[in-house]
C-alpha cells in the first residue's frame, strides 16, 4: 500500500528533528494498534453473545487497518526496503514499542473492556491532536482513525456503565480490572525523546497534554457507572523503549510463527 | 490501444464492492480519480473503513479491468489516498437507492451530525431498534424492525 496523503512528504517538514524520529513515532502508534488488534482477535468465537463477538472482531479489524496504514507509512519513512509486513512479522520483542497496556492479556470480559476503554479514550485525544499535524500523511491517517475511534469509545464506555451499574459481580470484576490496569495508565502520558520534540515541531502530539481530556472522559464514565478511581501511585512503563511485560513475547510467538517458519509465505 | 480516461473511468466505476455487490466503487465514492500518463493508467482510490478487507479484492478487480483494457502490470499504478477521509456522504444518490433496494438502510446525512431517522428498508416503518452498532461488515450496524419484525442492516455513518 502506498501512502500518498498529499504531495508534501513528511521528510521536508522535519527541520530540526532527526530524520529517524518520525519513523519511530509512527511505529509507536502502529504497534499500539497492531498488538491490541491481535489481543482482540483472541476473542473471536469466545464472546458471550454473537453480537459482541462481531463487535470485538470489527474493532480488531479497524485497529489492524490503522496499524497497516501506519506501518506502511513507517516503512516508507525508513526507506530501507522493509515492507509493512516485514515490520509486523520480523521484529523481535525488544523492537516493539507499544504501550504495556495493550499487550496485557484479555482476562475476563470486564478486563478486556476496561483495557479497551482506557485505550479508546487515549486514541481519541491522540487523533484529535494529530489531525492538525504538520506532517500531512500523519494528519490524513488521523482524519480516518478519529471517526472509527468514536464508535469504539462509545462501545467501550457503554459497556463500562453497563458492567459498573450492573450486578454486584459485574461491578466487582470491573473494579478489579480497573485496579489491576491502572498501573499502565501513566505510561500513555509520559514524555519521551521522540514524541516531545515532534510535538514541538508541530508534527506529533505531546503525551503529557493528552492527559486532561483523558482524565475528564474517565471520570465522567466512572461516575455514571459508579466505579472508583484507584489512588495507586505504582506505575510501570518501558514499552516505548522496547522493555515489555512477559506477555508480549507469547503474543508475538503466536502472531509471527507462520512468517518465521515459512518466511514470505502467502495465502 | 486507444482508450480515453473517461471510458476507463466508466469501466472502473462499474467494479462492484465484493461484499455489497449491488453497489459499485463509483457509487460508494471509493474511486477518486483515473488518469492516463502516456502508456500508464494511474488510479486513485480511498478506503472506506480502515480495515475493510474488501479493499484488497477491489484492487484485484481494478487490475483485471485495466488488464483487459490493455494495460500491462508495469503500466498500472493504484494509489491509496486517505485525505480527505472517506465519508458516507461520498456515497452517491444512485448508490443509496441501490443499498435500500438490497435491504440495507442507507447512511443518514450529513455523517458528522446525521439528521432524520432510519426506517425499515422492507416495510418502511419508522419503528426500528438498533441491536448492535457492529454488524457483519465494518460498515454496517444490526437493526430490527418493530413492525414487520425483520432484522436488517444499516450502513453506519462515517
Amino acid at each position: 500500500m502506498v501512502v500518498t496523503g498529499t504531495s508534501e512528504g513528511g521528510a521536508d517538514r522535519l527541520a530540526g528533528v532527526p530524520g529517524s524520529s518520525l519513523f519511530r513515532y509512527v511505529l509507536y502508534h502502529a504497534d499500539d494498534n497492531l498488538i491490541l488488534a491481535q489481543r482482540l482477535a483472541e476473542w473471536i468465537s469466545r464472546a458471550h453473545d454473537l453480537e459482541e463477538d462481531i463487535a470485538l472482531a470489527n474493532i480488531a479489524l479497524d485497529l489492524l487497518g490503522r496499524a497497516r496504514m501506519l506501518l506502511a507509512y513507517a516503512a516508507q519513512l525508513e526507506g530501507k526496503g522493509r515492507s509493512e509486513d516485514d515490520l509486523a512479522m520480523f521484529r523481535s520483542e525488544r523492537e516493539f514499542t507499544n504501550l504495556l497496556l495493550v499487550e496485557q492479556p484479555n482476562g475476563d470480559f470486564a478486563h478486556t473492556m476496561v483495557r479497551q476503554f482506557f485505550f479508546d479514550a487515549y486514541q481519541l485525544g491522540l487523533w484529535k491532536s494529530l489531525i492538525r499535524s504538520a506532517d500531512s500523511p500523519l494528519a490524513a491517517i488521523a482524519g480516518k482513525a478519529i471517526k472509527e475511534t468514536r464508535y469504539h469509545l462509545r462501545h467501550s464506555s457503554h459497556w463500562l456503565v453497563r458492567l459498573g451499574a450492573g450486578t454486584t459481580e459485574s461491578r466487582r470484576r470491573t473494579q478489579r480490572a480497573i485496579d489491576g490496569l491502572w498501573r499502565f495508565v501513566p505510561e500513555m502520558f509520559e514524555p519521551d525523546e521522540v514524541s516531545d520534540p515532534l510535538a514541538d515541531a508541530g508534527i506529533g502530539a505531546c503525551p503529557n497534554r493528552l492527559q486532561p481530556a483523558w482524565d475528564l472522559c474517565v471520570q465522567d464514565t466512572f461516575s455514571t457507572a459508579g466505579l472508583l478511581l484507584p489512588d495507586d501511585p505504582f506505575s510501570r512503563s518501558g514499552g516505548r523503549s522496547g522493555f515489555h511485560t512477559e506477555h508480549l513475547g507469547y503474543l508475538l510467538a503466536e502472531m509471527q510463527w507462520m512468517q518465521r517458519s515459512y518466511p514470505g509465505m502467502q495465502w | 490501444m486507444v482508450i480515453t480516461a473517461e471510458e476507463l473511468r466508466l469501466r472502473l466505476g462499474a467494479v462492484p464492492d465484493p461484499e455489497l455487490p449491488w453497489v459499485t466503487i463509483e457509487d460508494l465514492g471509493v474511486l477518486r480519480s483515473v488518469f492516463l500518463h502516456d502508456e500508464r493508467a494511474v488510479v486513485e482510490i480511498t478506503p472506506t473503513w480502515s480495515g475493510c478487507p474488501a479493499m484488497d479484492a477491489i484492487c484485484d478487480s481494478i487490475r483485471q479491468v485495466l488488464n483487459e483494457a490493455g494495460f500491462g502490470p508495469e503500466n498500472i499504478e493504484i494509489n491509496t489516498n486517505y485525505s480527505p477521509a472517506w465519508s458516507t456522504d461520498d456515497i452517491t444518490d444512485a448508490g443509496r437507492h441501490k443499498l435500500a433496494r438490497a435491504g440495507i438502510a442507507p447512511p443518514r446525512r450529513p455523517a458528522e451530525h446525521p439528521r432524520g431517522a432510519t426506517s425499515c428498508p422492507r416495510c418502511l416503518s419508522g419503528g426500528v431498534r438498533q441491536v448492535s452498532e457492529f454488524g457483519a461488515t465494518p460498515c454496517k450496524a444490526l437493526m430490527v424492525c418493530q413492525s414487520c419484525l425483520e432484522p436488517f442492516d444499516r450502513f453506519k455513518e462515517l
